[in-house]
């Protein structure tokens, strides 16, 4: 497997990644009314995961050229 | 303090600047020292996808509905994630094509359709308008508010102004002004227009920098972070960011995800600044993060500032939509509020500029186009044509923005910005799956694609655009509530009684049911046609070749001087032969009329046009210079597969190196039993040679003692002598042995087949070793039969065995009272010999090794006098004749070796 | 007093052969069929030199050597191997598990004599 398609295969990881942790019941357990660190979870759990994708996208894709 | 006066000179100062910083970079890139071909610049370009729907939008959906606004931006985030793949194949396939827009690359994909070209472009500007009013209406409104600074009062609606006082006309010929200095600058429609990608992406800053500033003024000076913010939210009853609430639902949830991940790549302006602009593939990758990180930070403070807004104007009638404007003026913050308003100003005039110009280069190429080439009955006026292609995009840009202020005049008040924005995201929606379906399956036709479009974009016009406009007071209220004529199976938004999900995901569901179905329905009715496949060859192999082969398609007749000249129509003379002079020297020819007028230059005119006039229009303008010789469909396959040879090419080779790991494995193990066959034979030679040096080594020994002694006596000369004797008799015998085991085993052995009688065969063999048994005191037994028992085999051959078989029975029983019993008898179909004695018998551990060469039994104190090889050939000669052999042991009662022959058939 | 050397084959001719030519150079001569025999008799009083044999029932040439090897006792009395075993592989084998000759036959009987008076004169 050269280094570009493991960047796609990566990458591609990432999406799959997001749908699960976005869309499956996962979600539910977050989607409260409780805070934490007088933070709504959900908040918390959303922007967390977002920015941990896109620090997994960029991983990726820079990650490799050292 | 903020007055008119200032606010208006702000704004255009900031256009202003945005215009020098275009033409700074039109004039690099005029002199090849490109500012925009940057990955990063081209990451904050496509942040056009924030529009002032995102700068005031996302918090009025926050405050309505918490958390909702988000999927507008995870939507992106996961699909980005894909564009290594996804939007490199679309990039590809454009450079190659010179694709001007998405409605040319549909075109272009389903065999350069004029027809599919124009209602893309329809659906994209139908549905584009009210996210254009959307943003006059942003622009305007902010304004308005603006000028009762430091009072928060909302605005009358619109329409109660009279037309020509309304801001938003002005703000919308402004805008259009704007676009055309930006877009159409140049008489050359064809190239990419770097100096409107360095002022959006220079604006991607701006609303950045002017959201984040808000934000933090909000949760920073006016609360103590995030915390306390929540914390009096909370208080006040206003925290509602609960995720499945907010959206009525995971259903709805996924939608808004899945509709913002098409829209991404759908939007006429995310394929302008994408596709159209991108200048490097190379971007791309940087995009892939650097896009979703500007979509994440623009968001943070989505919610609190949402939340403070609440909070501060709680019970005063102040539209949430505004607070990212209205919170620093109701806190008197001059300077933020001005850089508040600048920021979404900025978002407004990025997508407008971007999104027109888009739009207007699909309503030149894919609606104008083809109607003027078909006045002109394929034959265009002698004349410059590139002045009007740009009229007619000026005249597009035009249009398309009055378009947006005449929907914002009449029925944008009837929706928050959120939802328009919807609205737009829908209809775009309905390309993807004609684009991407196409772009990975050969099988789709310009049939399915017009079949998916139609009706998909008739959903949306009856779930979406209908409703809205029945919102407006344009139809009747009562189509919502009990569908046309009363039929409640057709109620727009809860079409064929589909109730439960908002109107969104409603139309979502329904459209793409539809346009997905028919697309595949239609494509499945009949194969695609030579056009048709030749275009979806190219574009779903885009990235397996990388060599363009679209030259190779084009047969016929053509001269080099009528499709220069029809270039110079279009491009401009000066241009025009600029152009093709740098194709000749490409072909390494010196001048232009060198060139042959051959498929590559055909090819050369054809996509050079299409950069201008787009793919169809190209098409059908070098049809009218030149004679095409129509291609077969076997022609074409043929063709492409001829071209594509490198993708086959390397096909063949994985194909080649599969077979060649599998060749290697079967080698390996063909190895394997080689090297088990060389060590068995090797051990067999190894063996052969031991049991010659054995003896050898003695019979050297003593030849040497007796050669270097002479003074031995004679007693122990004797004693010598003998052992040489010995030894050599054991080393004929062995090399017979060996001689006669080869001569078996390589089946080159004389075998006579006779009825041998075994009584007799016994008795014979037995009076041969008499003199044997009798010198080791040994009596023998006999145990046989009265009848003969004949059996077929080789009479000479059966005595070695029987011999071999006493002889051993003599080494092994003991001195004088050695008892070896011959025993024959009849067993259904065999005669069973058995040779037994009372020795020492075989080891448990020895018997299974017993047949095999050099195993002999025994220990060192009685090692018998044998070559080790008289068992293996018994064995050898039994199996020959189809009998068997076998030995069995009584421990210290002795062995019994048994061999059983079939009888022989008695003559019928 | 004369060194005491331990013949070791199961080819009663060859022993007899070796016997004879180390006592007619003036060497004490022990015999033993097999590996297991002579590891009994060098326990009991070892031999200033072993002539070994490899192929051998109950314990073979290799393994004697072996063992004896890895006793700090025996570890240094001579060992010259007397094997029809003569393939390249077999000698290296032979000398790598600490034999410090290896003989292979049909041997010459003076190599041998010189082979072991030289082992012998080494070992004083």
């Amino acid at each position: 497997m050269n280094r570009s398609t493991q960047t796609r295969q990566r990458l591609a990881g990432v999406t799959l990644l997001g749908l699960l942790l976005f869309f499956s019941p996962v979600l539910t357990l977050f989607d409260k009314a409780t805070e934490w660190a007088g933070i709504p979870v959900s908040y918390l759990y959303l922007f967390g995961i977002w920015l941990a994708l896109i620090l997994l996208a960029a991983w990726a894709v820079e990650g490799r050229e050292q | 303090m903020l007055t008119t006066t200032l606010v208006v000179v702000a704004s255009l100062g900031y256009l202003g600047l945005l215009f020098a910083i275009a033409y700074w970079a039109d004039r690099r890139a005029d002199q090849k020292r490109s500012v925009i071909s940057n990955a990063t610049i081209y990451a904050l370009s496509l942040a056009v996808y924030c529009t002032a729907w995102t700068f005031y939008g996302s918090v009025g959906r926050a405050a309505a509905t918490g958390i909702g606004f988000l999927p507008i931006y995870i939507g992106p985030t996961l699909i980005a994630a894909l564009w290594g793949t996804l939007l490199l194949k679309i990039v590809r396939v454009s450079k190659t094509q010179r694709i001007t827009s998405i409605a040319d690359f549909i075109a272009s994909r389903y065999g350069k359709s004029h027809l599919l070209g124009g209602l893309v472009t329809v659906i994209a500007v139908l549905g584009i308008v009210p996210y254009i009013a959307l943003q006059l209406k942003a622009i305007s409104r902010s304004f308005t508010i603006l000028l009762t600074y430091p009072d928060v009062t909302m605005p009358n609606p619109a329409d109660s102004l009279p037309l020509l006082q309304d801001t938003t006309l002005y703000v919308a010929l402004l805008l259009a002004a704007f676009t055309i200095l930006f877009g159409t600058r140049h008489l050359d429609a064809s190239e990419r227009h770097e100096g409107m990608v360095a002022a959006i992406a220079f604006e991607s800053i701006v609303k950045l920098v002017a959201f984040l500033s808000v934000g933090i003024f909000v949760t920073y000076q006016l609360h103590d972070g995030f915390t306390d913010l929540f914390d009096k939210a909370e208080t006040a009853g206003i925290l509602n960011p609960l995720i499945i609430d907010g959206m009525n639902g995971y259903e709805n949830w996924f939608a808004l995800t899945l509709l913002s991940a098409l829209a991404v790549m759908m939007l006429p302006r995310q394929f302008q600044v994408a596709v159209v602009e991108n200048s490097s593939e190379q971007h791309l990758r940087r995009a892939v993060w650097l896009f979703p990180l500007y979509l994440f930070l623009i968001n943070i403070f989505v919610i609190p500032i949402a939340l403070a807004g609440q909070l501060t104007f709680a019970g005063a009638n102040v539209d949430a939509d505004t607070f990212v404007l209205t919170l620093p003026m109701a806190h008197h913050q001059s300077a933020l509020t001005l850089l508040a308003f600048l920021g979404g100003m900025s978002a407004a005039t990025g997508m407008v500029i971007v999104e027109t110009i888009a739009l207007s280069t699909m309503v030149c190429n894919d609606l104008v186009m083809p109607v003027l080439l078909k006045r002109w009955k394929h034959i265009p006026p002698d004349a410059d044509l590139s002045q009007l292609l740009l009229r007619i995009r000026r005249g597009a840009i035009i249009l398309i923005l009055l378009l947006g202020f005449l929907y914002f005049r009449f029925a944008g008040e009837a929706y928050a910005l959120v939802s328009i924005g919807l609205i737009s995201f829908s209809a775009v929606a309905q390309f993807a799956p004609a684009l991407i379906i196409g772009l990975y399956w050969r099988g789709g036709t310009r049939r399915g694609a017009l079949a998916g479009l139609l009706s998909g974009f008739a959903i949306w016009m009856y779930t979406l655009l209908l409703p809205s406009f029945a919102k407006s007071g344009w139809l009747p209220a009562g189509l919502l509530e009990h569908g046309p004529f009363a039929i409640e199976l057709l109620k727009p938004q809860a079409l064929f009684g589909l109730t439960g999900l908002n109107e969104i995901t409603h139309c979502l569901f329904w459209s793409m049911t539809f346009n997905i179905g028919a697309y595949l329905i239609f494509s499945l009715w009949r194969t695609p046609r030579v056009d048709e496949a030749t275009q979806a060859s190219l574009f779903v192999d885009a990235l397996k070749n990388r060599r363009f082969l679209g030259a190779g398609l084009w047969r016929g007749t053509a001269e080099v001087k009528e499709l220069l000249h029809l270039a110079e129509r279009f491009l401009g003379v000066e241009r025009a032969k600029h152009l093709f002079q740098a194709f000749a020297k490409r072909r390494k020819l010196h001048d232009i009329n060198q060139l042959p007028a051959d498929a590559e230059t055909v090819h050369f005119a054809e996509t050079l046009l299409a950069g201008a006039i787009g793919s169809a229009s190209a098409r059908v303008m070098v049809a009218s210079v030149t004679t095409e010789e129509t291609l077969g469909m076997d022609e074409v396959l043929n063709i492409l597969d001829e071209a594509s040879q490198i993708r086959s090419y390397s096909r063949e080779l994985e194909q080649k190196s599969h077979q060649l790991e599998a060749a290697t494995r079967e080698l390996k193990e063909a190895n394997e039993r080689l090297q088990e066959l060389d060590r068995l034979k090797d051990d067999f030679m190894s063996s052969v040679t031991h049991e010659l040096r054995t003896p050898l080594a003695s019979i050297r020994a003593f030849s040497e003692i007796l050669n270097d002694d002479p003074d031995l006596s004679l007693n122990e000369r004797q004693r010598f002598l003998g052992i040489i004797v010995n030894e050599t008799e054991r080393l004929s015998r062995l090399v017979n042995q060996v001689l006669d085991l080869a001569k078996i085993e390589s089946g080159s052995a004389d075998w006579n087949a006779q009825d041998v009688d075994l009584l007799e065969i016994i008795e014979e063999a037995l009076a041969s070793t008499e003199q044997l048994f009798a010198e080791h005191g040994t009596r023998v037994c006999r145990e046989l039969p009265d009848n003969p028992c004949v059996v077929t085999g080789d009479r000479d051959r059966l005595m070695q065995v029987l011999l071999n078989l006493l002889s051993n029975a003599n080494k092994f029983v003991p001195q004088k009272s050695g008892v070896v019993t011959v025993n024959l008898r009849s067993n259904h179909e065999n005669y069973e010999l058995s040779v037994s004695d009372n020795g020492p018998g075989i080891a448990a551990e020895e018997l299974p090794n017993i047949f095999e060469k050099f195993r002999q039994a025994g220990t060192t104190s009685n090692k018998p006098i044998g070559t080790g090889l008289g068992l293996p050939i018994s064995k050898k000669i039994v199996e020959h004749l189809g009998g068997e052999i076998w030995a069995e042991s009584r421990e210290e009662k002795g062995a019994i070796f048994t061999f059983a022959l079939p009888k022989k058939k008695k003559a019928a | 007093m004369s060194k005491k050397i331990l013949i070791v084959d199961d080819e009663p001719n060859i022993v007899l052969s070796v016997e004879y030519l180390m006592r007619r150079e003036g060497y004490e001569v022990v015999t033993a069929n097999d590996g297991q025999e002579a590891m009994e008799k060098i326990a009991a009083s070892p031999p200033d030199l072993l002539i070994l044999d490899v192929m051998m029932p109950r314990k073979n040439g290799f393994e004697v050597c072996q063992e004896l090897r890895v006793d700090p006792a025996l570890s240094t009395m001579p060992i010259l191997m007397l094997s029809a075993k003569g393939r390249e592989a077999e000698i290296k084998k032979g000398i790598s598990l600490g034999a410090d000759g290896y003989i292979t036959k049909p041997f010459s009987t003076h190599d041998l004599v010189d082979k072991v008076n030289q082992l012998l004169q080494s070992e004083e």
